[in-house]
């Protein structure tokens, strides 16, 4: 059972109150802040409120929503009205946008109750949180060393006990490596699965609100929630949304799953691969077939992504220039200039750094020599999924080449730190769902995390072949730093 | 291609950033080194193979996105304005363009 399902059922059997949950889950994030900084805005006086609602309408009428009475935690990149949304960034500030996401609605119509924004990496370009303006989020594990980025905040609020599940943003693995390195789960679902209606853009064409959660079952649950067919987004996909809950427990002997070997060579970390490895053998045990494939273009992914991811930053950030919303530089005596010194003085090193990358594939006389080869590329890397799946129901792989490292360890060498996405990617650039599902612990206890990827609208498979596993190998590990007593008074986990 | 000093100044005002010498120094170096790993890409082959535009699937190419040209509601003037540095008389201001 999964951790949600539990507390909805404690609330509507009277046993605890939306409010007692919301509490702790308040209390943690503030507590654990110091330590973490994985928020960076609590909205308590909302959700205490939120909650008060709520309890009347589940005393009077029982079961009132698939989410109700929730604690959820939102990625700082994703539209609360009314909350700040800074998108870890200077420019925006303590922007308060005055509409909800379409994900952030269809939440707040199943009950659940936003009790703050995760830090993140600027505008969601990083793989350790460390671009944020406002300090790093450190991981739960060991707080010496990162969560994962972009979405660090959101994993590490997950993965420290404080809510029992968050939302964040995966346009290259900002979902499934924190997920990985914080030891939860995390999805990254089909593009066009989810709206992104109310995300602040950084790669539209990459793009997808995430779930974190402890249990598969739980990324099942925010799911349905939050899935399907926006008509604020015209990227959003037609496309029926099933029964992930029911998916669960459907059998999974019989299953394909493709093994691409020649991916567990140079520069995967030997304890991550045993890891991954025993997962490939614990699904032989448990009935699937294990058949080779191979993603012969997958060596020149982060190539293509920091061509394709960059152009369209450098296009979708061209918003922010202090005229409607945000920061503005003072003393610009001049309408340029103050274009410029806005964003000089409110966008940080890397965003710099992909803006101009990015402006510099797209200007003129190089456009066909990057862009478009890229986008060609792109076409090859779509063409290696689509033959490796006609052989299997999904892929398994390692979801990030190492456990945690270490806070600063990567932050002057940028392009070692991009190397990080290796294994997620590619999945950003063909638009298939990507599943990261703890598998172990490395010798100095550190989470380790596998990826399963599917076809296009495979979540249900994704997330049937976690939970098989989760029941073979349960993760019920806490890191050190758990809000394990507050939220055992709750027993929120 | 090797990137020049020029090359990033030209960009950086392309992308309206007023990058100073120091960061010059910086960024220069590094964007350079991710230009040459991107170019690893040319060693491929991609005669007649089309671009992949945009990011959308099957299904997100068949889904119709039109809507009807209805008047919808709109945030208006007082909301949309409640964010700006610097708004006046109903309008964002800004430093003068002359």
């Amino acid at each position: 059972m999964g951790n949600i399902e539990e507390l909805k059922r404690r609330l509507n059997a009277g046993e605890t109150t939306a409010r007692a949950l919301v509490g702790v889950s308040l209390n943690s994030a503030q507590e654990l802040n110091d330590t973490l900084n994985a928020f960076l805005d609590l909205d308590r006086t909302g959700a205490l409120t939120r909650a008060d609602t709520l309890d009347e309408r589940i005393r009077a009428k029982g079961d009132i929503g698939q989410l109700a009475g929730i604690p959820l935690a939102i990625k700082d990149n994703i539209c609360v009205r009314g909350l700040q949304t800074s998108c870890g960034s200077r420019i925006l500030g303590d922007y308060h946008p005055p509409y909800n996401a379409t994900v952030i609605e269809r939440l707040l119509g199943a009950g659940a109750i936003i009790i703050g924004k995760t830090n993140c990496d600027e505008f969601a370009m990083g793989s350790s949180n460390e671009n944020s303006a406002f300090g790093p989020v450190r991981n739960p594990w060991d707080t010496s060393r990162v969560p994962g980025g972009s979405s660090g905040g959101s994993a590490a609020a997950v993965a420290a006990g404080i809510v029992p599940a968050a939302l964040g943003s995966d346009t290259g693995g900002s979902v499934r490596q924190p997920a990985s390195l914080c030891g939860v789960v995390g999805l990254k679902p089909t593009y066009g699965r989810n709206s992104r209606y109310g995300l602040v853009a950084f790669a539209s064409s990459l793009d997808q609100v995430g779930i974190f959660a402890r249990k598969a079952a739980d990324v099942a649950s925010v799911l349905s929630v939050v899935a399907g067919r926006d008509p604020c987004d015209a990227t959003s996909a037609d496309v029926p949304v099933p029964d992930y809950q029911a998916a669960l427990t459907e059998e999974i002997r019989g299953l394909r799953i493709g093994f691409p070997r020649a991916l567990f060579g140079k520069g995967l970390d030997a304890e991550v691969a045993a890891a991954v490895e025993r997962a490939v053998d614990d699904y032989r045990e448990l009935g699937a077939e294990i058949v080779e494939v191979e993603l012969p273009h997958a060596q020149y992914a982060i190539a293509v992504y920091y061509i394709i991811a960059t152009a369209e930053a450098s296009s979708n950030l061209a918003r922010f220039d202090g005229v409607r919303y945000g920061f503005r530089a003072e003393e610009a005596p001049e309408l340029r200039q103050m274009y410029r010194k806005t964003r000089e003085e409110g966008f940080g090193p890397e965003v710099k750094r992909r803006i101009m990358l990015g402006t510099y594939v797209l200007s003129a006389g190089y456009y066909d020599a990057y862009y478009r080869k890229a986008q060609q590329v792109r076409t090859l890397i779509k063409q290696d999924f689509q033959n490796a799946f006609a052989l299997c129901d999904a892929i398994i792989t390692p979801t990030s080449p190492t456990p945690a490292f270490s806070i600063g360890e990567k932050v002057d060498d940028p392009l070692a730190m991009y190397l990080n996405d290796i294994y997620t990617v590619t999945a950003n650039l063909a638009g298939v769902p990507g599943l990261s599902v703890p598998c172990g612990l490395s010798s100095n206890r550190l989470p380790i995390g596998m990826q399963l990827l599917g076809p296009y609208w495979s979540e249900p498979v994704l997330l049937k072949l976690a939970h098989a596993y989760e029941q073979i190998r349960p993760f019920n590990e806490h890191p050190p730093v758990f809000a394990g007593k507050v939220a055992n008074e709750a027993r929120i986990i | 291609m090797p990137i020049t000093k020029a090359d990033i100044e030209k960009v950086a005002q392309l992308a309206h950033l007023e990058i100073g010498a120091e960061e010059l120094e910086i960024f220069g170096p590094q964007i350079a080194d991710i230009v040459s790993y991107v170019e690893q890409l040319n060693a491929l082959d991609t005669t007649n193979v089309e671009p992949a535009l945009g990011g959308l699937t099957p299904e997100g190419e068949r889904t119709d996105s039109a809507r009807s040209d209805a008047v919808q509601p709109s945030l208006g003037q007082e909301t949309a304005l409640a964010e700006a540095p610097d708004a006046a008389a109903g309008h964002f201001r800004v430093p003068k363009v002359l």
